[in-house]
């Protein structure tokens, strides 16, 4: 580890009058890894936005190389050697690699483009970090491991000093992880700071130098990874203990009824073979890795993307589901992961919304009966505690814990014996997410029964009665909440062919 | 939280401009004040008209309809060959109207069930329009009953001969037309069909998972535009008696107009059928009243071109600063 290359101190920022970031603060040196830690909305994506000048901040003082700095846009910051490699990745997916690395900064020959220095010049800057992509071929036939390694060598190829890598490794496999790292320590031995933001503790071990933790908009502290445990940091970044114990023992009676079943369900390379049964007031977990195929064969299940082949039984009949439709009509709901392309529609009201899937029992003799629907969704707001001003009020003004409430109160509304929540606590933040798990074992205790998909173990070890793991979109295994532990689910998780 | 509606403000604009523009020309001009340039206003208003408040449906579902105004011309022209072929004048009406519908319902195949883009599939039904016009009627104008012929009653639906006062006769188009808004209103707001298509215009995979045939209902939104396009095709004929094939382009883009002058966004999820039909009076007033002021009707174009981008510009301004 070097000197001081940036030092952010003091940084405020609100969106809308809700305070994001409060007296936030972040130091990195040069040749170091640093981590930057926290939960969701912890303020961690909003604190880098503001030092590559996406955001400005409202209050505050960013250091870059002892001077005080200011960039009011990612130009400026890009210009002065700060790079943000996106999660997202932001490709021109028609154009090769090479005019993605340098698009904005052509090789020019005159007035035209220079494609043959460019793919020259690509070449080299692969050959720099011992990675093997043809700069000539078109970037949307690369996997997002290769995409990312493109992302990143744009990163260097403009002379980079600091890097900040939101959570690289989340679309990534083993092998393209452990060649992602690989640079990492290269760039880290050539002086580059480097800031990593990632939810995964292993890595964070693996990888990082030091740890910075934030809570809730706020700095928590700093310390050297090598000597803290995962538990260090998860104390601090949780602060106060907000997960429970995970669950001790199953609240489904052995002899409970099974209520789903599905059969060798085939849908596409994401679904292979797979077969479960749902208990009459269970949650039953699906855990897994980004990427196991878990969403796919909640889609397949409700009809929403094609299947190939298997049978899905309700209540001991067999039934067909070729369409969101048809789930509906057979008391299946389901929550997308995510809320704002598939759950709810922002731009109308909480009415519309929660009405939406049984819109024509509101209609009699063609014409839609507004007040019921607004006595109805009124209902469903007081009993999830949707906080809303009015039922008139549009889906967007919503906090993501709120939309969530409205979603559930879409399926509950059209009488869904069947849930499945997919990541149910996505974006949504700490206070919201217990009220979640609090109304979903109230549904089950109402006899309703839930299927859970999530990414976090903590989420599947607390809220499940039974675990369904998936990889590679095939049933990996499957475990009784008294028999599972975060070490045997990630073993099945990670169980590839 | 104060909700905000983000369709009245850009109705109210268009109301506004609407007024604006008629009193202007009734300060202006003595002889715009009469009954008789009201109803030249109404009549210039029908074809119009019903092309917008039934293209109005689709705009809402994120798509368009480039085809109303050929469709227009085609179905009468069609409905003209088989009066011409001795078919009863009422036959050739409702063949007219139902041709307009089956129109529409190749459209909404084309659009929700082969999944073309709208802007494609549509150009396409024009472009088969206009040439099917031409192949029925073997290039030749055709010609409905005039009014002193004894068919000649189907003028009456549009316009009566004579009226205490009104030398030009009773407007009965305007009922018509303020029916099929009224109509059309609720089928928009009140009605099932209606909610959906403003739903899966906001977002239609979401509206689809919560398992609402979005594809029966996409559909529904062609057709009801073609249908509409039809009964312009009626109100066309009615007006004008001789229809020439090959006419009828750039009707569909006045009806655009007159759909995006009043409110309804092009991106689709909200409009109002009520804010379309200002929209196209705005667009009839110029027409009728710049001759009144000595101005040929064609600066009616140039003036609706410049309300059409203030209006939206009103608009885009206002929904950029709702989500800054």
């Amino acid at each position: 580890m070097g000197e001081v290359i940036i030092r952010m101190e003091g940084i405020d920022k609100a969106f809308a009058g809700v305070p994001a970031l409060k007296k936030a603060k972040l130091e990195l040196k040069t040749g170091e890894v640093h981590a930057l830690m926290g939960e969701n909305g912890a303020g961690k994506s909003t604190l880098m936005k503001i030092l590559t000048g996406i955001y400005s901040k409202d209050a505050g003082q960013i250091f870059y190389e002892g001077k005080e700095v200011e960039y009011k846009n990612p130009r400026e910051a890009q210009e002065a050697g700060i790079i943000i490699v996106h999660q997202e990745l932001n490709m021109m997916t028609h154009l090769t690699v090479a005019q993605n690395l340098f698009i904005g900064r052509e090789s020019m020959n005159g007035k035209l483009i220079n494609d043959r220095k460019m793919n020259k010049d690509a070449a080299e800057i692969f050959k720099r970090l011992n990675i093997d992509i043809d700069p000539a071929a078109v970037i949307g036939t690369l996997t997002v491991g290769r995409q990312q390694m493109v992302e990143i060598a744009k990163a260097i190829s403009s002379k980079a000093k600091v890097i900040v890598f939101d959570e690289p490794t989340a679309a990534l496999t083993e092998t393209e992880i452990n060649e992602l790292f690989k640079i990492i320590r290269d760039l880290r031995d050539q002086g580059i700071g480097i800031i990593y933001i990632s939810h995964r503790m292993d890595e964070i071990k693996q990888i990082t130098d030091r740890v910075t933790v934030m809570r809730d908009g706020e700095y928590v502290g700093t310390l050297i990874t090598e000597e803290c445990t995962k538990s260090d940091i998860i104390n601090m970044m949780v602060g106060r203990v907000i997960y429970e114990e995970p669950k001790q023992f199953s609240n489904v009676p052995e002899d409970a009824p099974v209520v789903l079943s599905v059969r060798n369900l085939n849908a596409g390379r994401m679904v292979q073979n797979v077969s479960f049964d749902l208990k009459k007031g269970e949650i039953l977990g699906f855990a897994g890795l980004m990427g196991a195929g878990r969403t796919e064969t909640a889609r397949a299940i409700f009809g929403a993307d094609k299947k190939d082949s298997g049978q899905i039984f309700i209540n001991g009949k067999e039934v067909t589901v070729n369409s969101p439709m048809d789930a509906v009509k057979h008391g299946i709901g389901y929550l997308s992961e995510d809320r704002k392309r598939y759950g709810i529609i922002v731009e109308k009201s909480v009415a519309d919304n929660s009405v939406m899937a049984c819109l024509e029992r509101y209609t009699k003799k063609g014409l839609i009966n507004d007040k019921s629907v607004h006595k109805d969704a009124e209902e469903f707001v007081e009993k999830l505690k949707t906080k809303t001003p009015s039922v008139e009020q549009f889906v967007m003004n919503l906090s993501g814990g709120n939309q969530q409430k409205v979603v559930i109160a879409k399926w509950l509304l059209c009488n869904s014996e069947i849930l499945i929540f997919d990541e149910p606590t996505r974006g949504i933040d700490v206070g919201a997410k217990s009220e979640i798990y609090t109304l979903m074992n109230e549904l089950v205790k109402q006899g309703k029964s839930i299927i859970m998909i999530s990414s976090e173990l903590q989420e599947v070890l607390r809220m499940s009665d039974r675990i369904v793991v998936m990889c590679e979109g095939r049933k990996t295994g499957e475990l009784s909440i008294e028999e599972a532990s975060q070490e045997k689910i990630m073993h099945l998780a990670t169980l590839r062919e | 939280m104060k909700k905000v509606n983000p369709l009245s403000l850009q109705k109210l604009v268009a109301i506004a401009a609407l007024v604006v523009i008629y009193l202007f020309f009734f300060a202006m001009s003595p002889a715009f004040r009469s009954g008789n340039t009201l109803v030249s206003i109404f009549d210039a208003s029908y074809y119009i008209g019903f092309m917008a408040i039934g293209v109005t449906f689709v705009i809402i579902t994120g798509g368009i309809d480039l085809s109303i105004g050929t469709v227009l011309i085609c179905t009468a022209l069609i409905g003209g060959t088989l009066y011409d072929k001795g078919l009863p004048l009422w036959l050739c009406l409702i063949a007219i109207v139902a041709c307009g519908a089956l129109f529409g319902l190749a459209n909404g195949f084309m659009v929700a069930v082969m999944k073309l883009p709208a802007f494609i599939a549509t150009l396409g039904t024009m472009m088969v329009t206009r040439g099917l016009g031409s192949i029925i009627t073997k290039t030749q104008s055709v010609t409905f009953p005039l009014r002193t012929s004894p068919d000649g009653w189907y003028k009456n639906i549009f316009r009566t001969q004579g009226f205490p006062g009104l030398e030009s006769g009773f407007p009965t188009g305007i009922i018509l037309l303020i029916v099929a808004v009224i109509l059309m209103s609720i089928v928009l707001t009140k009605t099932r069909p209606g909610r959906y298509i403003l739903a899966l215009g906001s977002n239609k995979e979401a509206t689809r998972l919560s398992g609402v045939n979005v594809v029966k209902w996409e559909m529904l939104a062609y057709v009801i535009s073609g249908t509409f396009a039809g009964i312009a095709g009626v109100a066309y004929a009615a007006n004008l008696s001789t229809i020439m094939p090959g006419t009828g382009n750039g009707f569909e883009l006045e009806a655009i107009a007159g759909v995006v002058i009043g409110g309804t966004s092009l991106a689709g999820g909200m409009g109002s059928v009520t804010g379309t039909i200002v929209g196209v009076f705005i667009m009839s007033v110029l027409k009728t009243g710049l001759p009144f002021i000595d101005l040929q009707p064609h600066y009616q174009m140039f003036i609706t071109g410049i309300v059409l981008i203030v209006a939206v510009y009103i608009d885009v301004r206002n929904r950029n600063r709702r989500r800054a």
